[in-house]
């Protein structure tokens, strides 16, 4: 069980988060404007990297913050946490 | 006869243990293992080999055994240990296995917890370098967690008879340890195998605590323990294993490895054989030849693969009477069970000579245990000198001391361990205050100068690289033979390694035979993946106390107790137990439903509506978030007034379902469905989160806040009236979808004005202190009324007959609001909301798309078993059948004297009017589509 | 002392003499397979074998069938809800009932059956609704009760007083398991009888296209050139895909899963239980093979979190409280492709040349036979086989998902 750092309550068990996925996804400003195929690619599609990967994470059964983290898909180590809204660090892998 | 010796060992030799082996009766002593106790009677046979029914025997002395698997049979079943592993107690029963165990027929009683554990340094192994790396650490002020496989701690030194500093061995380990307990901080744990390493220092150990004691064993302790370690930093000093040589008919019992023979010596005070012939590639046996000639065992021969023998051991031996023969190999044996006589030859050729003896001791080298250290993701290299992998790099947070490493003398071992002990102290923020002296040892033999020899050649058939899966040289050469060069596919052809043991003794070996018959260097090669768990670990030790009632917990509301006394039968609702039904004597549950539902719709009835969610969202854009979220407005809502609403997701597909309540002007109360209110929480804030955080809107769950009771039928009002007399429950005053605070039964409650049947109805919310009482209040004051509580099952019959559909059984992911003639709940003029975009898509716009209606059986009798598949012709043809849709709800009716369905069925809007077919068994059965709403189409009873 | 007349393991069949070749690739093939499991060898297979292509390889980066195929639980069924996903799962079932004497191996295919379990109301209405509509398919289903549960498993515990009982199965008798080392190497020893190529070590680490066509691929064994190519590569294939600058519908996640020692048998089906998350049965030579629950989060890093492992076991000894004794021998992972609906995605892609087929989630392992068929079937004429056809990569655009996830959360 990993470690997650979790940038309001500093590190905690895996087990205590929900996992959100790719983040830096953002709802369209207007979804009506958009081809079926651009709407499809806003639903469905995410980028799955194998390497490091900018997602979302919620400390749900802690301060049910939602937060982003660089992780390295191949490892699993998280390389950043980010509180939403900030742009995504700079991150080796 | 009896092989125990006169003297030695850490047994307790006045207190006898009787035990059932096969069932013969021996006895042992405590301090022994079922292993020493069998072989101190003289027993080498323990099993027999999975796949060629030979006989098996013991092979080592510790979990690295590869053959002596065991079933308990007493004091309580338990399959496939090693009896190597087992410690005696009195009164245990076991027999030999032939490769499989068997699981008990009844519940196991003992209970297993799991505890936390935070540390600075944990030390795996308290051999010599473990103890001394966990002292290192300990004396630094660090938080130290030193755990060990073996009943007491020693490592190695458990096997010898050696002087450190010249006193017995024991007395260093055992002023160690005193110090190690008594340090404020420091945790040791015996009995305890780290058998898995994860991410952030995180090891997993499983601790015996009363495996040991058997029949004496308290229930009320936990037989096992998992240990959840987290530390900042680890030092593995997990040792070596010593491993064989693979030769023809390597496999009888009576053949063990050298130091494990030794083991039993001096740990145990047992001897294995009467006349052994030793048979090494290295210096150590020479020490287990001595040890056990000093013992009285009958040494005839040292049988040494090296070109020279070392010449101080040889001639130590030559005193004793012990014939070495360098250069020479053992090229067989015989025995119809136990080993009878050895063949030796020198290597390469030339003539075999017979030697007999009872026991046949062998040595190829050592492999250190890199199980953790490779699960923890460290490289491995392979030392050729050694002939094993050995770790490869330095982690961060993972050191390797002692013979983990390769290092086979003591004295530097103990300094790795000191050394990784300080690093391990410095790194996790200590300061070693001085240094721990080291140890010296008076040890004759060292490992570290051997012929790395994996087999001797010949006899392939016979020869056995994998004692426990019968796979032998020539199943490896086969492998290579079919085009196979992957060390995992060799493993699966072969299934060298896939044994209880994991291939502790054999992989090393088998890898090294695949490199000579492939003629590639082990050194390019990759050792086949380590896995956790390290060592076997019991199913019930990882459920832990997560079984039964607290396997996942059970929610109850407030009013729950009454529901349990007046004889409810419960649904599982996700984690929430809720009433079912209420049967009075000799009802079934359509007996129980029509009466319910009967009384609900001409009198007045009740149920425990509290499992629904219920979240408090405040803040100035609270309406504008809400917009986003359901398909209908929300922001228009009057305070006073209770909106219906439904969710979808950003697929456009219906998620949930509920009424919203305007609280305040900044304030609304949501409610969803039983199952979904966690999760609908989550959504919520997720969106605010992450896509929204400019919105000023806060989300409270309070669910449990409140107790909420659903007052339903024409009389509702009556008793409603009966206990809020301030409350005007006309229908002027208090009109169908508003609410009003007022009080019931003598408490602050709220009222809503909604209704999920139809009929006249009232929700009444109290805190859910005041739940059970305002429920009993309602019950005595609708008794004059035949107020009956209804549960789970009559709302659904009540529902449907009102084609409302319950999310999670009308949808299921793939519908939408529109599927559910649900099109005047989804807002025209609302720019956007989610799952909004959706609906324009090619799939949403299909008019074959399956839609909610109603079904009547043609013959009004006929209930339609839910789940049912619904088709458009009278009789089936070939599958695969056309298949419109399915049965999504179905009861027989008390309101409309018959059974009805609701169903998706394709098109189904647009046939209403149309009969089609249900196959019902064997049998079709004709059914008219209706639209959904079946009873009180004209809303005629919503307000009584 | 025990001393069976017949030894527990004795009756387990013998790989063959002889398997495959390991030849240096050659500078271009008719048709290359990127990834040499279960689904790109068995495509290899029937490319070869129903439609006379032979001039292929296949490319496996690490050694054949040693990801997924290597690491799943081997339940093979059919019993899937829509007519998509029974087409193709059926016909793959069909398939896999002939695969043995087709192949000439031992692949151990065993119709035990599986017992899909019901723990809620609306699990029995779902269950119900997937009977029926696999009957219709032509699918052998049945629904059966708690006692009909306790006869085809007795150690099932069917008792209603624990925390989530079974109320009752649904049941496909014609399912059951196989040896998975054994049908992938079936199929790498037949197709490689036909002339395909197997080439392991050997990482695609590009494609190459020209005027919207695939040309080549380049691997760590230098470049290859390509008429077609197929991508069976699993939890990689969104990385695959992204070499050409197509984007999947795809997450990758670790699947963890487990074994104990060999034990006597006691198991005689394949049970599984969506709701307590557990999927169980005894393979040949007596271990219990389990899969556990799927991480939540992408990896690639193939392995997975122990607490898993704990909640799957504390599940497990909820409906078999008889394996309490048993251990945990070994753990593991792989790395699953999941799509948003649960269903594959087989098909072409806008690159000509290149074809997809992934996004199999947990179960590609049954899909073997009936995947590579289609797929080559797909490849050798430029268009979907029947079976194949709903599975595109559109029908993300068009909102025509196979949802396979099952009902949604029960609700009130």
């Amino acid at each position: 069980m990993q470690l997650i750092p979790c940038p309001w309550c500093g590190p905690r068990e895996e087990a205590e988060f929900h996992y959100g996925g790719q983040a830096h996804v953002a709802y369209p400003d207007d979804p009506s404007a958009l081809s079926d195929e651009e709407w499809a690619q806003y639903v469905f599609f995410r980028d799955n990297p194998s390497g490091p990967f900018a997602e979302r994470w919620s400390h749900n059964a802690g301060c049910r913050r939602w937060f982003n983290a660089v992780r390295d898909t191949r490892s699993h180590d998280l390389l950043a946490v980010y509180r939403v809204g900030e742009p995504m660090p700079e991150v080796t892998a | 006869m009896n092989y125990r010796t006169p003297t030695g060992g850490a047994i307790d030799r006045n207190t006898v243990l009787r035990f059932t082996f096969n069932g013969q009766s021996y006895t042992g002593h405590p301090g022994d293992t079922l292993a020493s106790a069998l072989l101190a009677n003289g027993v080498h046979e323990v099993g027999s080999s999975v796949k060629l029914g030979r006989p098996r025997g013991i092979v080592a002395a510790g979990s690295e055994d590869p053959t002596s698997l065991v079933q308990i049979e007493a004091p309580f079943p338990e399959p496939m240990l090693l009896a190597t592993t087992v410690e005696l107690y009195d009164g245990l029963v076991a027999r030999g296995l032939a490769g499989q165990g068997r699981l008990a027929n009844e519940p196991d009683p003992a209970r297993y917890d799991a505890k936390h554990e935070h540390c600075d340094v944990l030390v795996v192994g308290a051999g010599p370098a473990g103890l001394v790396a966990a002292l290192t650490a300990a004396r630094s002020g660090a938080r130290v967690v030193l755990v060990d496989e073996q009943n007491q701690a020693g490592g190695a030194l458990l096997g010898v008879d050696e002087y450190l500093d010249d006193r017995p061995s024991a007395e260093w380990v055992a002023d160690v340890v005193a110090e190690l307990k008594s340090t404020p901080g420091v945790l040791v744990l015996e009995r305890t195998t780290a058998f898995g390493m994860y991410q952030d220092g995180f090891v997993l150990a499983l601790q015996k605590r009363t495996d040991h004691l058997g029949f004496a064993a308290p229930a009320s302790v936990a037989r096992q323990r998992v240990w959840r370690i987290r530390t900042r930093q680890t030092v593995l000093a997990t040792g070596a294993h010593e491993r064989p040589v693979v030769f023809a008919d390597n496999d009888r019992p009576g053949i063990m490895l050298a130091s494990s023979a030794r083991t039993f010596r001096h740990r145990y005070g047992v001897l294995p054989g009467s006349r052994a012939v030793v048979f090494t590639t290295n210096d150590s046996a020479y020490c287990a030849a001595i040890d056990l000639a000093e013992s009285g065992v009958d040494i005839p021969l040292i049988v040494d693969a090296r070109a020279s023998a070392p010449s101080r051991l040889a001639t130590e031996c030559a005193a004793r009477g012990i014939e070495v023969r360098a250069g020479h190999v053992v090229t067989g044996t015989e025995g119809s069970g136990r080993v009878t006589d050895v063949h030796v030859a020198p290597l390469g050729s030339g003539h075999a000579d017979t030697v007999v003896c009872d026991t046949l001791l062998v040595s190829g080298g050592w492999n250190p245990v890199v199980s953790l250290f490779s699960q923890a993701r460290g490289k491995l290299r392979y030392d050729s000198e050694l002939g094993a992998f050995v770790p490869g790099e330095e982690l961060e947070t993972v050191r390797v001391a002692g013979s983990a490493t390769g290092e086979l003398d003591l004295t530097a071992c103990a300094r790795q361990g000191r050394n990784a002990g300080a690093a391990a102290a410095i790194a996790a923020g200590f300061t070693p205050s001085g240094q721990v002296p080291l140890p010296t040892s008076d040890s004759r033999c060292t490992a570290r100068s051997g012929l790395v020899l994996w087999r001797v050649p010949g006899a392939e058939d016979s020869s056995f690289v994998d004692l426990q899966r019968d796979a032998t040289v020539s199943d490896v050469l086969r492998a290579t033979g079919a085009g196979l060069r992957s060390l995992e596919h060799i493993k699966r052809y072969t299934t060298i390694g896939t044994a209880h043991d994991q291939g502790k003794t054999s992989g090393m070996i088998a890898a090294g035979i695949v490199a000579e018959a492939l003629g590639v260097e082990l050194a390019d090669q990759r050792p086949t993946t380590f896995r956790p768990p390290y060592t076997s670990v019991s199913f019930a030790a990882l459920a832990g106390r997560d079984r039964g009632e607290l396997h996942d917990p059970v929610r109850v509301t407030a009013i729950h107790p009454w529901h349990v006394e007046h004889g409810a039968l419960f649904e599982d609702v996700g984690q929430w137990k809720r009433p079912w039904y209420y049967p009075q004597p000799g009802e079934d549950l359509h007996a129980a439903v029509l009466r319910e539902c009967q009384a609900t719709r001409e009198s007045v009835g009740m149920m425990d509506g509290s499992t629904l969610g219920k979240i408090d969202l405040q803040g100035s854009d609270a309406g504008k978030f809400l917009d986003m979220l359901y398909t209908n407005m929300m922001s228009t809502l009057k305070v006073g007034k209770i909106r219906y609403g439904v969710m979808c997701g950003v697929d456009g597909m219906v998620i949930d379902d509920g009424t919203v309540i305007r609280v305040g002007e900044e304030r609304y109360l949501v409610t969803t469905t039983t199952g979904n209110a966690a999760k609908i929480l989550d959504w919520m804030e997720e969106w605010l989160q992450t896509e929204w955080p400019h919105l000023d809107v806060h989300c409270t769950s309070v669910t449990e806040h409140w107790a909420t009771i659903p007052l339903v039928g024409p009389r509702s009002r009556d008793v409603l009236a009966a206990v809020a007399p301030s409350l005007d429950v006309s229908n002027e005053a208090f009109e169908f979808m508003t609410w009003h605070d007022t009080e019931v039964a003598g408490v602050p409650a709220r009222v809503c004005r909604i209704s999920f049947s139809g009929e006249l109805a009232y929700e009444i919310n109290v805190t859910a202190w005041h739940g059970l009482a305002v429920w009993e209040a309602l019950m005595a004051a609708g008794a004059v009324y035949g107020i009956t509580p209804y549960g789970t099952e009559t709302m659904h019959v009540l529902r449907a007959e009102k084609g409302y559909p319950i999310i999670g059984q009308e949808t299921d992911a793939t519908v939408t609001p529109q599927d559910l003639g649900m099109s005047w709940a989804v807002s025209k003029k609302k720019p956007d909301f989610i799952g909004k975009r959706s609906f324009a898509r090619a799939e949403n716009n299909r008019t074959d798309r399956k839609q909610l209606v109603g079904l009547l059986p043609v013959d009004p009798s006929v209930l339609l078993p839910e789940g049912s598949q619904i088709v458009e012709t009278d009789r089936l043809p070939e599958p695969p059948v056309r298949m419109l849709g399915h049965v999504t709800s179905s009861y027989p009716s008390a309101a409309l004297g018959r059974t009805f369905a609701l169903a998706l069925v394709r098109s189904g809007h647009e046939r209403i009017g149309e009969t089609l077919y249900v196959p019902v068994d064997d049998s079709l059965v004709p059914v008219t589509v209706t639209d959904s709403v079946l009873y009180d189409k004209e809303g005629a009873r919503r307000d009584g | 002392m025990t001393s069976p007349a017949q030894p527990p393991g004795a009756h387990l069949p013998e790989h063959p003499d002889f398997l495959w070749e390991n030849p240096e690739p050659k500078a271009s093939y008719d048709v290359v397979i990127v990834g040499g499991g279960g689904h790109g060898l068995a495509t290899a297979y029937y490319l070869a074998k129903v439609h006379g292509i032979t001039n292929v390889a296949v490319l496996e980066k690490g050694w054949l069938a040693g990801g997924n195929m290597a690491r799943n639980t081997t339940i093979i069924r059919s019993n899937y809800l829509w007519d998509e996903s029974s087409g193709i799962y059926e016909h793959s079932l069909k398939l896999w009932e002939g695969l043995e004497d087709d192949l000439g191996y031992p692949i151990l295919f065993d119709q035990r059956g599986v017992l899909n379990l019901a723990h809620s109301l609306q699990d029995v209405r779902d269950s119900i609704r997937r009977v029926n509509a696999n009957r219709l398919n032509g699918i052998d289903a049945e629904w059966v009760d708690p006692a009909g549960v306790k006869e085809i498993c007795p150690i099932v515990n069917v008792s209603q007083d624990v925390r989530y009982p079974v109320l009752g199965a649904t049941y496909q008798p014609r399912a059951g398991i196989a040896k998975h080392d054994y049908v992938a190497w079936g199929y790498a020893r037949a197709a490689h009888a036909m002339g395909v190529d197997l080439i392991q070590n050997c990482e695609v680490t590009g494609l190459e296209t020209a005027g919207g066509r695939i040309t080549a691929v380049e691997t760590s064994r230098g470049r290859i050139a390509a008429g077609r190519v197929a991508l069976c590569a699993a939890g990689h294939s969104s990385v695959l895909a992204a070499m050409v600058g197509l984007r999947l519908p795809l997450a990758s996640h670790p699947l963890q899963a487990l074994v104990s020692e060999l034990l006597e048998p006691v198991h005689p089906t394949v049970v599984m239980s969506n709701a307590v998350h557990v999927y169980v049965s005894q393979a040949h030579k007596g271990e219990l093979v389990m899969g556990a629950g799927i991480d939540s989060y992408n990896g690639y890093g193939q392995r997975g979190s122990f607490h898993i492992i704990e909640q799957q076991m504390s599940a497990a000894l909820e409906l078999f409280p008889v394996f309490a004794r048993a251990h945990l021998l070994r753990t593991w992972a792989g790395i699953v492709d999941v799509s948003p609906d649960a269903s594959p995605i087989v098909g072409l892609t806008p690159v000509g040349g290149l074809y997809l087929n992934c996004g199999w989630g947990t179960g590609g392992f049954k899909a073997t036979p009936g995947v590579g068929d289609c797929f080559a079937h797909t490849i050798a004429h430029d268009k979907p086989h029947q079976y194949n056809e709903p599975f595109t990569l559109e029908r993300f655009t068009t909102g025509a998902l196979v949802d396979e996830h099952g009902a949604a959360a029960v609700a009130h």
